[in-house]
């Protein structure tokens, strides 16, 4: 479907993964210059120049263990190392927590601010490293220049190529059970409360017109839901509020344990919820 | 006004795909026929009217001979001619045709695959039957290919290419009433919200071109010369085919629209869309005044699903079926 998918499947995939390795250092008290120097090392692979401009050519989306091989390498690219059973918990939490971010955003078009908190996050991680900074920015003027002009329809064929993707992946994340966004089956919960999305009206308004284009009726129905009016709209800048949270990092240093797992949902004859750090 | 009755289980789930449900029912036989994509695959159910027997059949999306390809499937709908029914799926690769069981490929178009690929994706998405002998398909290009299929046999000759729409065409539908007075065949309709009207023949012939409004029109529908759009704003717009007058605009959905449907019959209209929720509304046509009216009749929330196929099973619109992203189930609902 799309061949636009791919640069931000890799970002926030990328991004969710960082948040989770930056959590996970200072959960175990790694000190801070040997964890900055973890995460600024994965940054800068993460930004290499002649990867993402492979990444960014039109192509069809990688498949599923080519990308797994790309994000093994990418979480060994310092000098930290991840056990098998870590790697798995981490590349399943961050998969879910994209999935979820992908199928919740308002409008397709919303997917590039969701991105985009991913890129805000990351430029934080390395404010004090400006070599790094600057490859981070290059990519982010490269999202701004080929994402911004596309269309809603294009937005919405990027995330159907995502969604393929993630296509009957259930696997259950405590953070999400716990913040009950997601359900035991492993299924998310989808609101139907809550801001419309931008350029979309609250439902319940039928308006009806004469031939000379005069309204002469007026009908109401119920929304089935608690909606309210939209919020405004967040900036396709490279600065400025996104607005939106999706993509922004959940895993604050109070809710430290959150990265704990239980197991699928497909293994649901085993309900005991595994405790695997990474 | 109606309830939910079993569903009925697919081999595997549905992708979110616009109209991602096709349904086609066999009188003669007491059966209906359902389609739902999944990624490369079509599942295939035929379902017997007691409810009793079910079979399945999958179909993957074969590349003339290359079978190795798992191109991604856009779409699948079944197209009904006076002569014959066929299963159309369109594709990355192009467009098959299938008598209306899934057992016979009867026709294959490629499309032009650029060697390296570019920013503009390639596919067909757009499916329908017009009038006695024309199928047509939209395509990424904008471009809507006509096909001219013949009473029986392999023969479909591509017979014209309608170049209107600039964007990716979303959906097509034709005049479902049967009404033979009706001016307009077929809408058209695309990514930037354009609708484009034509009348059938050996040359397909543009009525009315209406303005879309840079907002996604991701389904369409054609019932006694009306148009009825659904958009990724989640409006519902009325038109009047041939003049392009607005004739009812409606804040139907919380997000975007990717399902509607007409019961023919009754003037029963069904929306479904990523908001979980499936409507029932009632158009009224009054020639005197020529106004066409809606209403609505009926919601039902189908709890944490994006919906992406939503249609009616008979004409009347007693009955209708509804699936969503990642369900492997078309669920039923049937009036009280």
């Amino acid at each position: 479907m799309s061949s636009r998918t791919l640069p931000l499947l890799f970002i926030n995939l990328g991004g969710e993964m960082l948040y989770i390795l930056d959590q996970r250092l200072r959960a175990q008290n790694i000190p801070t210059d040997k964890a900055k120097k973890v995460m600024n090392d994965i940054i800068t692979t993460m930004f290499n120049k002649k990867f993402l401009e492979e990444l960014f050519k039109p192509q069809e989306l990688y498949s599923k263990k080519a990308l797994r091989t790309v994000f093994d390498r990418l979480a060994h690219a310092s000098i930290m190392r991840l056990n098998q059973a870590s790697m798995d918990k981490l590349y399943d939490l961050m998969t879910m927590a994209f999935k979820y971010q992908v199928l919740l955003c308002p409008r397709p078009k919303d997917l590039l601010l969701v991105s985009f908190n991913h890129m805000d996050a990351i430029k934080d991680f390395v404010r004090d490293a400006p070599s790094i900074l600057n490859q981070v920015d290059e990519t982010y003027r490269q999202l701004i220049e080929m994402y911004t002009a596309l269309s809603g329809g294009e937005f919405q064929l990027i995330r159907q190529t995502l969604l393929v993707f993630f296509q009957d992946m259930h696997i259950r994340v405590s953070i999400f059970l716990k913040d009950k966004v997601q359900n035991s089956n492993g299924r998310f919960v989808l609101p139907t409360s809550g801001p419309v999305p931008c350029g979309t009206q609250i439902p319940g308004m039928i308006r009806m017109f004469s031939c000379t284009g005069e309204e002469v009726r007026r009908l109401q129905f119920p929304s089935g839901g608690g909606y309210t009016g939209a919020l405004r709209e967040g900036s396709f800048q490279m600065f400025g509020e996104r607005v939106i949270k999706l993509g922004t990092n959940m895993y604050s240093v109070s809710r430290p344990v959150e990265t704990h797992m239980s197991g699928t949902a497909k293994n649901s004859a085993q309900h005991r919820p595994a405790h695997q750090q990474c | 006004m109606y309830h939910k009755e079993k569903s009925i289980q697919i081999k595997s789930s549905a992708s979110a795909l616009y109209n991602n449900l096709s349904v086609l029912r066999i009188a003669p036989r007491s059966l209906t026929y359902f389609t739902v994509v999944h990624a490369n695959v079509v599942n295939m159910v035929s379902a017997s009217w007691d409810g009793l027997n079910f079979s399945h059949r999958q179909l993957q999306s074969k590349e003339g001979n290359i079978a190795a390809s798992s191109s991604l499937i856009m779409q699948a709908s079944w197209c009904v001619l006076p002569s014959r029914e066929l299963l159309v799926l369109t594709s990355q690769k192009g467009i098959q045709m299938y008598e209306s069981d899934g057992s016979i490929m009867v026709y294959w178009h490629a499309l032009d695959i650029p060697e390296t690929p570019t920013a503009q994706a390639v596919f067909a998405r757009g499916i329908a039957a017009v009038r006695e002998n024309y199928i047509c398909v939209g395509v990424s290009s904008g471009s809507v290919l006509v096909f001219d299929i013949p009473s029986k046999g392999s023969n479909i000759m591509l017979s014209e290419v309608l170049e209107e729409h600039r964007e990716s065409v979303t959906d097509m539908a034709s005049e479902c009433s049967g009404s033979q007075e009706c001016i307009a065949d077929l809408v058209t309709a695309d990514d930037s919200g354009i609708l484009c009207v034509w009348k059938s023949g050996e040359d397909f012939q543009l009525l009315n071109k209406i303005p879309g409004f840079d907002v996604c029109c991701s389904s369409v529908k054609l019932w006694k010369g009306t148009v009825v759009a659904g958009y990724g704003t989640g409006q519902i717009r009325l038109y009047e085919a041939v003049t392009g007058i607005v004739h009812a605009e409606v804040n139907a959905h919380a997000r975007w629209i990717y399902s509607l449907d007409i019961a023919p019959f009754s003037g029963l209209l069904l929306s479904g869309a990523e908001d979980s929720l499936v409507r029932v509304w009632h158009l009224t046509l009054t020639p005197e005044t020529n106004s066409v009216e809606i209403e609505h009749l009926y919601s039902e929330c189908v709890t944490d699903t994006q919906i992406c196929g939503a249609k009616f099973c008979d004409g009347d619109g007693y009955a209708f079926a509804v699936t969503g992203y990642d369900l492997s189930e078309i669920i039923r609902y049937t009036q009280a």
